[in-house]
């Protein structure tokens, strides 16, 4: 058995920020973020407004485009880096506001690599025939944790969710899916903080170093896209979309290149998003799969790569 | 292999990743200041490097690879090329 995406859904919160609005509140410009990052605009979550509320209206699409109902849903994998509180999960909170109840739900963090992570955990349930219909998100609200004064952070990353409906099917579906961790990397990509006894301890606000991050994504983004057509014994050329995680067009760009699939065939957002981490992959795949460019029988390779360092990829048949 | 030869398949690679004709790419060129490469250009052009001279350059000497010149020291160092 395994398991097929039978519905997307993706939500983006009403505000723009614009690369020029961002040039009133720190020193950069326009034309510095889209040459280093390919980002023109990113939304961003009304006040009030949380993960799990971005989740709900991007799992609402998916759950009616798959064309089932909520109270089917026995299994729910919500990927976020910004969950609504310390506890209970995200996924749960969401259970909740769906209106449903009794199925297992849980996060998952992997950060930039979330929805991969979560993807493919949900695949093992479903294929395996734990669970019949699981609802698999990203979510994030970014924003909560942007320093706003510092230019070489602010400016890259967005909010917005995307969510998918897998279901048991006797055809792939899932092909295969590969997940990969390196945490020797921890420090370089981080919110190097905690709450302790009501206070924060360390920062709150993501730190990067941005050289570093872009080299080791480049590089495992090339090898994440062999390692999972050697496995299906395919070429390059056989993919018919590569959606990589959104962070930056210069490492898709360079991604794309190396692996030789023309931009043609990978789908971007990052222009329109910004990064919006666990949320950047299922919210361009159900663009794609919405505006047409996704059809049946299509190759498609999911891939991320993310703080911690994590990696991996998700290959399907449409 | 020959010094010569080194230079001139750095200096292609100079010239491939940052988009400038070969004739431009001279042995003083400062990548930034120069021959127009940002911060990320100069991170691909050392994943480059790597590539070719199959090595692998840590950050702290990447740091200190600003010209056409310190890149061919670095290689003809570090490599059997």
């Amino acid at each position: 058995m395994y398991s097929k995406i039978i519905g997307t859904g993706s939500y983006l919160p009403e505000k723009i920020l614009t690369n020029h609005d961002l040039e009133r509140m720190v020193d950069t410009s326009d034309e510095w973020i889209r040459a280093r990052t390919g980002i023109i605009q990113r939304h961003i979550a009304a006040e009030g407004q949380m993960a799990s509320d971005l989740a709900l209206e991007a799992s609402r699409k998916a759950i009616d485009a798959a064309g089932i109902q909520a109270q089917e849903i026995d299994l729910i994998v919500l990927a976020t880096t910004t969950p609504d509180m310390i506890f209970p999960s995200t996924a749960c909170i969401l259970q909740h506001k769906l209106g449903i109840s009794g199925g297992p739900a849980f996060d998952v963090q992997a950060v930039c690599s979330g929805f991969i992570y979560a993807l493919a955990t949900a695949d093992m349930f479903v294929s395996s025939g734990k669970c019949r219909n699981a609802l698999v998100v990203g979510t994030e609200v970014y924003s909560r944790i942007l320093d706003w004064t510092d230019r070489s952070t602010c400016v890259l990353f967005g909010d917005g969710a995307g969510a998918v409906v897998l279901t048991q099917s006797n055809q792939p579906g899932i092909l295969s899916s590969h997940l990969h961790a390196n945490g020797s990397y921890n420090n370089v990509l981080a919110a190097p903080g905690n709450i302790c006894g009501g206070k924060i301890q360390g920062s709150p606000f993501i730190t990067m170093e941005g050289n570093t991050v872009f080299k080791f994504a480049v590089k495992v983004l090339e090898e994440a896209v062999f390692e999972a057509i050697t496995a299906n014994h395919l070429q390059a050329s056989d993919i018919d979309w590569l959606i990589p995680h959104q962070a930056n067009i210069r490492i898709i760009k360079s991604t794309a290149n190396k692996v030789g699939i023309p931009m043609e065939k990978v789908v971007a957002t990052v222009d329109q998003h910004g990064n919006t981490s666990a949320a950047s992959v299922p919210l361009a795949l159900d663009i794609a799969a919405r505006d047409g460019r996704i059809k049946t029988d299509h190759y498609v390779l999911l891939e991320g790569v993310g703080g911690g360092f994590t990696w991996g990829s998700v290959l399907l048949r449409w | 292999m020959e010094n010569t030869d080194i230079e001139q398949r750095i200096k292609k690679i100079v010239a491939e990743q940052l988009g400038v004709n070969e004739a431009d790419v001279k042995n003083e060129s400062s990548f930034v200041n120069d021959l127009g490469a940002d911060s990320l250009d100069t991170v691909e052009l050392v994943m480059a490097l790597e590539e070719e001279f199959e090595c692998e350059i840590p950050d702290e000497q990447a740091e200190k690879i600003n010209t056409v010149q310190e890149a061919i020291d670095y290689v003809n160092q570090h490599t059997s090329h």
